[in-house]
């Protein structure tokens, strides 16, 4: 298996998007999705067959800027396996809600795309110098698909959700040349994830660099309290830019914060997880409340996603093998479930023209097909069993509470009670918006989804219901590779 | 020993079921209610096989009933002592509630074919009903604590959907909403036990469980008996946790104010999920779990108050309600009461478990005689298109054989021998009356109260005044025959269900237990009984002045049990004005202007920075050469006077 299709395949995708005329451009994206998706899947079934996964699968390694050590190092591992498969399954679902944008298709397109190739890039990546080349591709298009095909306070929204992107991967740059700079010292100076990770630093220097590296990834899975882009960025942006904005964005703030700063530096980890697990419980249980008093149904899961992500970060400072693993997993449901939301959400805004919960109403006796999927994106948000996110979170409480102190016990506690009040909110939006009488008359002849919207929800419902109902394979492949990582 | 993995397709066809009503339906409406009768006619009839095998072919293995696995399969592991396994246990309360369960359903199916006639989403209403039966049945097979957990809130998801099934009405919204919402916050309870029991027992395996914690000078035993967290033990924390959960399934006393609610779904559904089956979930995960029960007396004695005070309270407010549906709701709350306390005041081994063997056989004499009375309320509902009692009254011209089921299952409840209820309700008292006094005489108290707010119940649905027909009714038959025919089924299973000698089949240690008639419990329970039916006909055979004589005597009293005893406005004033308006509001207000704020501030002090300092590069070249100028005097300057 070539690990750089995942790269030349959007690539390709990009350039044949520049080179169509006008509409012919979605098609193009459609394909190149469904080509990196078939990849993806290859490449998933391949790492499967592999009998020993206890170093990274399909490494490749090039030199790129011999007189600084920069290699284009790839490989994986089940996480990024997992994050990859993520990606392409939120882009061709991405690539078919956009279908009937009217407004420069191309450049919406090649934007979306170049997205998810920083993200893929990212996920594939090594070396820190090239993974942060490719966290930097994926923050700068959403600046421009907000900024143009937004809605809304737009500008402002787009200019604070890239500064404080930016403002959080500048404090990953600078730990990353922290560490350059110690490897330096050490002997010969690098870049490599695998090298740095055999590096000892005293504990000082631990200390120092934990915080910058996990706060810059932080800000990108919307911690407490780095959290304020989320809810103005999704209000604002568009439909697909949301879902990637949820769904893979802040997968990559997830990721680097387990893969990069607790992967580098398990022992300033481990003294910083108790602050960090105070910040992901009022994470958890705030973005709830704060969920509970929306009505407007996106900026509501925009702030359910604070609360969701909530879990990831609790789960990688809980320490255990478990809640790592059911970090993991909450990655990938709230990725699927979150892209799933967004798009259902879009798809009935485009029908009423509104956002706003209680001036629906009766919407599951006019659009039979889109309520359901809100339903269904609902239930698993709350953690239905059969549904990905009960798999993801479970793993999490279970995981957190194997700790046997009661700091732990407690914060264990407090983030489940959250499973109540994510179930209010839920069914208070399902109960205003596509329960009770039709508000409007002219809801009333308001179409059911067309041939893309469903293909769309078609994907990431399977999703969630495969990893819901047959979790085993996956949590099994997660936590090879986190006992590796972690032993 | 037989092999039993047949018994898997108990599970799946109603799964199957769900899925192909609930993707095809559409397409062939007609098709989905027979689809879905026969389907659970398939299931009843295994069931049945079932209990058969079990019971009588197998038998025994040294003098008790052995657990069977008939299937499992791990399906997420945790750690390499935690694992959710999906698993089919066979032992006697599972195939109690096998049987119990595909019955009840089979009758509702088969009901709604007639009761649900014409409606729009006949299909989805279908779907829902067999996502629901596979959804309990799972949860009464299940071998792992977790799994019967994730059944538990399929269960709850599917009484959700079906409550809320006439979703345009907002009372059925806000009743759907609640029912979820209620029993959502006592599951945390219950997932807060499971985490608990699952830390210190090291498994989550039911029989692991029972195992270790069976072993008293087993370390896993001490250890959950050692550790404690404010002065209560960590075992006892757990099981007390695990029972909120139970608490919440089964409306008990706090956590009751979804039932009567609940009870705007379909009738049909309200026989199967809120009378027979759903609520008895909380018993039965008591029951499941009573081995680790038997061990911790104070978990056990929560159990007995809690069930007892529900029983008597809802039995009080039962005695004033209107609404034919909302009586009936309260008089399950009362008897899983009943159910609940007889699980308080049992032993483990041999005699002493007669509090055991009794809750479960109520258990299923209740699924009886209840299912019978919501569906009978139901073919009343019909036919009169109203929920009140005030619009009914003479009916048993119009309905005879409602009339005659309605009053037989009435008997039943009343503890009228020899009848089902009699035998069951007797053993209970019985076990109450050797274990602790004040339980007992809540109980006979509750008796003669149900006795009564029952035969008030029947007197002014089919006596009392003679029947007017109302502007709404057509005046179409009685019932179509798909109706009648389950609620002559279950009337005969009302009348005879007592003569299972049940104490031979289930008890608490799976021994056999020889069970006799306590003459004293028993005449006491009936005369309590008598009363309360003899009052009641006293009161409401014939339209008279004495009720209301009797409600303004009581006054304050009555308006308070009446009103529910405000328990619904307590909970909405909790959660409206308290934490919604206490944390909700205040965090998004917040979030919005503390949190972002401080991220407005920072670019705004950029901003400013930025703007004062700019003016220094104008691009005007004079000021340029002037500062140039300025520049070069200061440092030459410091340079002459610093040298």
């Amino acid at each position: 298996m070539n690990l750089s299709l995942l790269i030349a395949i959007p690539t390709l995708t990009l350039i044949s998007i520049l080179f169509v005329n006008g509409k012919m451009a979605r098609v193009a994206a459609l394909a190149g999705s469904f080509v990196q998706l078939g990849t993806a899947l290859f490449m998933l079934f391949s790492y499967m067959n592999l009998n020993d996964v206890s170093h990274l699968a399909f490494e490749e390694s090039h030199v790129w800027f011999a007189q600084w050590n920069i290699n284009y190092h790839i490989g994986v591992d089940a996480i990024s396996i997992a994050m990859i498969m993520l990606t392409s399954v939120v882009l061709v679902a991405g690539v078919l809600v956009s279908w009937n944008i009217e407004d420069k298709t191309k450049e919406f397109f090649f934007l979306l795309v170049m997205l998810a190739t920083g993200a893929f890039g990212f996920f594939i990546s090594v070396d820190l110098f090239v993974q942060f080349f490719f966290f930097e591709l994926a923050v700068i298009p959403k600046f421009l698909l907000i900024a143009i095909w937004g809605s809304g306070r737009k500008e402002y929204s787009a200019m604070k959700l890239v500064l404080m992107l930016m403002g959080g991967s500048s404090l990953v740059l600078i730990g990353i040349l922290g560490f350059y700079y110690y490897s330096a010292e050490a002997g010969t100076p690098s870049f490599d994830l695998q090298t740095l990770s055999q590096l000892s630093l005293s504990h000082e220097q631990q200390m120092w660099l934990f915080p910058l590296l996990f706060s810059g990834f932080a800000v990108l899975s919307a911690m407490f309290p780095f959290h304020t882009w989320a809810p103005d960025g999704h209000s604002s942006a568009p439909t697909a830019a949301s879902m990637f904005l949820a769904g893979i964005s802040m997968k990559l703030g997830g990721y680097g914060c387990l893969r990069v700063a607790v992967f580098l530096l398990p022992h300033a980890a481990r003294e910083y997880s108790p602050y960090i697990i105070v910040l992901a419980c009022i994470g958890i249980l705030y973005g709830a409340f704060v969920t509970l008093k929306q009505t407007d149904i996106k900026l509501m899961n925009a702030y359910s996603s604070v609360s969701h992500c909530g879990f990831v970060i609790l789960g990688i400072a809980m320490f255990t093998k478990t809640a790592m693993v059911g970090a993991v997993l909450q990655m990938i449901s709230h990725g699927v479930m979150t892209a799933l939301f967004f798009a259902v959400i879009g798809m009935i805004y485009q029908r009423t023209h509104t956002r706003m919960g209680d001036e629906m109403g009766g919407l599951l006796k006019v659009m039979p097909f889109l309520s359901t999927v809100f339903i269904v994106a609902g239930l698993t948000s709350l953690g239905l069993p059969g549904f990905s996110g009960f798999v993801a979170e479970m793993t999490v409480f279970v995981g957190s509470f194997q700790n046997e102190d009661m700091f732990h016990r407690f914060a264990t506690i407090f983030a489940t009670a959250s499973i109540v009040v994510t179930a209010v909110y839920i069914l208070r939006a399902v109960g205003i918006s596509l329960w009770g009488p039709i508000k409007k008359k002219e809801y009333e002849s308001l179409p059911d989804a067309s041939w893309n919207e469903k293909l769309a929800a078609g994907i990431l419902v399977l999703s969630i219901v495969i990893m819901g109902t047959m979790p085993l394979w996956l949590s099994d492949m997660i936590s090879k590779t986190t006992e590796t990582l972690f032993p | 020993m037989v092999n039993y993995s047949y018994i898997s397709f108990v599970l799946i066809i109603p799964l199957v079921v769900f899925l192909i009503t609930g993707l095809f339906g559409k397409k062939m409406p007609g098709l989905s209610g027979i689809l879905g009768a026969l389907g659970m006619l398939g299931a009843a009839c295994l069931s049945y096989f079932v209990a058969y095998q079990y019971f009588l072919v197998d038998g025994r293995v040294d003098g008790i009933y052995p657990t069977v696995m008939a299937f499992k399969q791990t399906w997420l592991q945790f750690t390499p002592s935690l694992k959710i396994d999906i698993g089919i246990i066979l032992d006697p309360i599972a195939v109690m509630m096998l049987v119990v369960v595909t019955t009840v359903s089979f009758m509702v199916h088969l009901y709604s074919i007639g009761y649900m006639h014409g409606e729009e989403r006949y299909a989805t209403y279908y779907s829902f009903l067999s996502l629901f039966s596979f959804s309990m049945l799972g949860l009464v097979v299940s071998s792992n604590i977790f799994q019967m957990y994730m059944f538990w809130e399929l269960v709850g998801v599917s009484s959700f959907l079906l409550v809320g099934f006439y979703f345009t009405k907002p009372s059925a919204v806000a009743a759907a909403k609640k029912a979820f919402i209620v029993t959502r916050f006592a599951d945390l309870g219950f997932l807060a036990g499971i985490l608990i029991l699952s830390f210190y027992s090291e498994s989550l395996d039911f029989q692991t469980i029972i195992h270790n914690m069976m072993d008293y000078n087993g370390t896993i035993f001490l250890n959950a008996n050692a550790a404690s967290f404010m002065g209560v033990s960590a075992l006892t924390w757990a099981l007390c946790l695990i029972f909120i959960g139970g608490a919440g399934k089964s409306a008990m006393f706090p956590f009751h104010i979804w039932l009567p609610d609940a009870m705007e779904g379909p009738t049909p559904v309200s026989a199967l999920i809120h009378a027979a089956t759903m609520v008895v979930a909380g018993v039965f995960l008591v029951a499941r779990l009573f081995p680790v029960y038997s061990q911790v007396p104070a978990a056990l004695d929560v159990v007995m108050y809690v069930g007892a005070f529900s029983a008597f309270f809802a039995a009080i407010i039962a005695c004033t309600q209107t609404d034919i549906k909302r009586v009936l709701a309260y008089s399950t709350m009362s008897q899983i009461g009943y159910m609940m306390f007889a699980l308080g005041v049992s032993g483990y081994w041999g005699e002493e478990g007669l509090g055991f063997t009794a809750s479960m056989f109520h258990l299923f004499t209740h699924a009886m005689f209840k299912a019978l009375l919501f569906l009978g309320a139901g073919a009343v509902i019909h036919y009169v298109h109203s929920n009140e009692m005030g619009d009914m009254g003479g009916l048993w011209k119009k309905m005879p054989i409602t009339h005659i089921v309605f009053f037989i299952a009435c008997l039943a409840i009343s503890g009228v021998p020899p009848l089902s209820g009699f035998f069951s309700k007797e053993e209970i008292l019985t076990a109450a009356y050797q274990h602790n006094k004040i339980v007992y005489a809540v109980g006979l108290l509750t008796a003669c109260l149900t006795a009564f707010y029952m035969f008030r119940l029947f007197l002014m649905i089919f006596w009392n005044k003679e029947y007017k027909a109302h502007g709404r009714t057509e005046h179409h038959g009685e019932a179509p025959m798909t109706m009648k025919l389950p609620l002559l089924i279950l009337a005969i299973a009302t009348i005879f269900a007592g003569i299972i000698p049940f104490s031979m089949y289930v008890s608490a240690d799976g021994t056999a237990v020889e069970s006799h008639i306590h003459l004293r419990e028993a005449s006491m329970a009936v005369a309590a009984g008598a009363i309360g039916i003899f009052s009641a006909f006293f009161l409401y055979l014939k339209k008279n002045e004495r009720p209301e004589m009797i409600s303004s005597a009581f006054g304050a009293l009555y308006r308070t049990a009446y009103k529910k005893f405000y328990v619904d406005e307590l909970y909405l004033f909790v959660t409206k004005n308290m934490i919604f308006n206490f944390i909700a509001v205040p965090a998004a207000w917040i979030d919005r202007n503390v949190v972002d704020g401080m991220m407005d501030l920072i670019a705004a002090v950029t901003e400013n920075l930025s703007d004062s300092i700019k003016s220094i590069q104008s691009g005007k070249i004079s000021s340029y050469v002037m500062w140039f100028f300025v520049g070069a005097i200061l440092l030459s300057m410091m340079i002459v006077y610093a040298l």
